[in-house]
């Protein structure tokens, strides 16, 4: 310990790649994570139901290819999979016009809109912390009562209490006109949804719409909200085996959270992150202790060669600087784990406002970032912390072995 | 008789000892060709020559370092040719103890912990290794230093408290390769005054490799070696009559 080289150095450096380590993990599980259970909360469920011709024309929010006979759909969903919340979703686009007095058009944005269970039950409100995002006015208490994003709202110049009339298209392609009027206003912290948001009643969607019985999506979350993902395949793999027609564009098609498109691809990137990161730390640390192993190996060639002089076995020198490695790795993990922690307990509590940059964002990321920490975060840097810094000494002591002790004494002239 | 009290008292016996080195694709080296020696208990004596007449190549043999390419060398009763490293190290730690040209001291450890090193390697007690340290310190008029470190001290004492590492143990044999080399004249006399010291005192076996003029003057004996050969064994003074 009283070598500081052999020490304070290398524990310096494990600490450090065990921080990194540490805090890396807790913000892209907080970054990555935030954003699929924000995307998993907002518009794709655990596992979700809508039409195959739905699905494939998502992006148009088709809702002339919605789900039809919903009610007997979701009493079905009920019944099959009861471990699961099971709603109704109706996403749309339109213009919401604010008139003046007389009537006529003051002011239009283009808006996406959000039908979605606000006045039967609380579920959906908490499910999105709608009530935590309320800015001005108040939570729709009635039928007919709409919330929109603060920032639409200022541009549009609104206040709660005010009228709008949403312009859009039925179900059935015709031209849908239907007054609301304003509660509140939401800030979302996400740069696509402040932009022209509006979260609507379900049922004045569906009259809004022509969509009685209808909806484009149902989606069903886990009662104790944590994804599944083995589960929901196997929900939604017996479900597409009950409801299986090839030939009806229309049937119901079950999908999971992780087969989701891009959705699917960051549900992987988020579940096998702490294993991507370990890799590239074990890769990485490895070969930053390995070179600084044998610079300290080189540097202790006397040392060692003194001890083979004095007796010790070359068994016995590699031990010991395994063992040494091993000290440095637990007290540089144990160190680095408490900093990475620190550093991204900070993170997540406080986060950093990317506002700003996030202005022309069309992810559903959080303008605030915000690292997470989960209980992997408490243990990722162990393993790797502690078997890199084995490796790496243990590569470097292998030079032990190939060392010809009849140069001893030639070495040690030196 | 007296051939069987000399054998009893050998400490190191070597027959026909060849040392060949492997050089380039196809050919050898050879260090050593064909040695007979014995060596006593309590002797003070030298391999003496030239660079590259096999001073250290032998030295290295004696201190289970390396192994002959043939002939025979018992060292303290051990074939040398036949001990495993795990056995030679064993014998090392034990029985041998090193002194080198460049001290070769931990600078990061004081010097009563440099002197105690090999005394961990025996698993000594903290006590016995304080008793053991602490009087062979005395020996070497190294007590003022205990707690100094190896850059705090002068090449003389470094030399010393090298001495002190490899006698702490009271080895049977001390090998010492140019043991004075790095340190000037009146330092070297007080090193080799204080190891003549010890020879008589403790009766330890010292063998040097060396072809410095003021070791030479301290030995009971001389081996000459030229070409890989012992060219003169001398006996040159009895032990105490310096």
């Amino acid at each position: 310990m009283r070598d500081r080289s052999r020490s304070l150095l290398p524990v310096i450096v494990v600490t450090l790649g065990v921080m990194i380590t540490v805090f890396m993990h807790a913000y892209l599980s907080g970054v990555l994570g935030e954003s699929l259970e924000k995307t998993a909360d907002f518009s794709e469920g655990h596992v979700k139901v809508e039409t195959k011709a739905y699905a494939d024309n998502l992006s148009q929010l088709p809702n002339d290819l919605a789900l039809v006979g919903v009610d007997t759909l979701v009493k079905s969903l009920e019944r099959l999979y009861p471990e699961y919340n099971w709603v109704r979703r109706i996403d749309f686009g339109g213009l919401l016009d604010v008139p003046d007095s007389a009537g006529n058009t003051k002011m239009q944005g283009a808006v996406m809109g959000k039908g979605l269970d606000l006045l039967q039950s609380d579920d959906e409100a908490t499910r999105m912390g709608l009530k935590k995002l309320l800015v001005k006015g108040r939570f729709p208490s009635k039928a007919g009562e709409v919330l929109v994003s603060d920032e639409l709202l200022e541009k549009l110049h609104l206040r709660p209490g005010d009228r709008v009339t949403l312009i859009s298209s039925t179900m059935f392609g015709e031209m849908a006109i239907y007054n609301f009027t304003v509660a509140g206003s939401l800030h979302f912290g996400i740069n696509l949804l402040d932009r022209g948001m509006m979260i609507v009643d379900i049922h004045d969607v569906q009259m809004a719409l022509n969509m009685e019985d209808a909806s484009g999506a149902v989606l069903g979350f886990f009662k104790n909200n944590l994804y599944n993902d083995k589960h929901a395949v196997a929900t939604k793999t017996d479900f597409n085996k009950r409801y299986k027609n090839d030939g009806d564009k229309f049937a119901p098609v079950m999908s999971s959270l992780s087969e989701n498109g891009l959705m699917g691809f960051s549900y992987t990137f988020v579940k096998n992150i702490a294993g991507f990161i370990i890799l590239i730390f074990i890769f990485a640390m490895s070969i930053v202790l390995w070179n600084a192993g044998l610079i300290s190996g080189l540097r202790r060639y006397g040392e060692f060669g003194l001890r083979m002089a004095i007796g010790e076995e070359k068994s016995e020198i590699y031990r010991s600087l395994i063992g040494e490695a091993a000290l440095i790795g637990i007290i540089g993990t144990i160190t680095g784990t408490i900093l990475g922690l620190s550093v991204s307990w900070l993170m997540q509590e406080y986060g950093i406002n990317m506002e700003s940059i996030m202005k022309s964002s069309s992810l559903m990321i959080s303008d605030t970032l915000r690292a997470q920490i989960t209980p992997t975060t408490w243990f990722i840097g162990l393993v790797p912390g502690i078997i890199s810094t084995v490796i790496g000494a243990a590569l470097s002591g292998i030079g032990i072995y190939k060392r010809q002790t009849a140069n001893l004494f030639k070495e040690l002239q030196n | 008789m007296l051939t069987k009290i000399m054998a009893q008292n050998s400490i190191v016996e070597v027959k026909g000892l060849v040392k060949r080195f492997p050089m380039g694709s196809s050919g050898f080296f050879t260090a050593l060709k064909g040695i007979d020696l014995t060596v006593s208990e309590g002797e003070f004596m030298g391999l003496v020559g030239p660079s590259g007449s096999g001073k250290t190549t032998f030295l290295n043999i004696i201190g289970t370092l390396d192994k002959p390419s043939e002939g025979r060398v018992d060292v303290l009763e051990k074939d040398v040719g036949s001990l495993t490293s795990k056995q030679a190290a064993q014998l090392r730690k034990e029985e041998m103890g090193f002194i080198f040209q460049s001290f070769n001291l931990l600078p990061v450890y004081t010097v009563f912990e440099n002197v105690e090193f090999p005394l961990l390697l025996l698993n000594k007690s903290a006590g016995e290794r304080k008793k053991r340290v602490m009087e062979t310190l005395e020996w070497l008029g190294l007590t003022s230093k205990v707690d100094s470190r190896p850059a705090q001290l002068s090449g003389g004492e470094c030399q010393r408290v090298a001495i002190a590492r490899a006698m702490v143990k009271r080895p049977k044999l001390v090998l010492a390769d140019e043991p004075t080399a790095n340190l000037d004249a009146e330092n070297s006399h007080n090193i080799l005054r204080t190891m003549l010291k010890l020879n008589e005192g403790l009766k330890t076996c010292f063998i040097f490799a060396t072809h410095d003029e003021k070791v030479i003057s301290y030995l009971q004996r001389i081996v000459h070696l030229e070409d890989g050969r012992i060219a003169k064994d001398m006996k040159v003074r009895s032990s105490g009559t310096l």
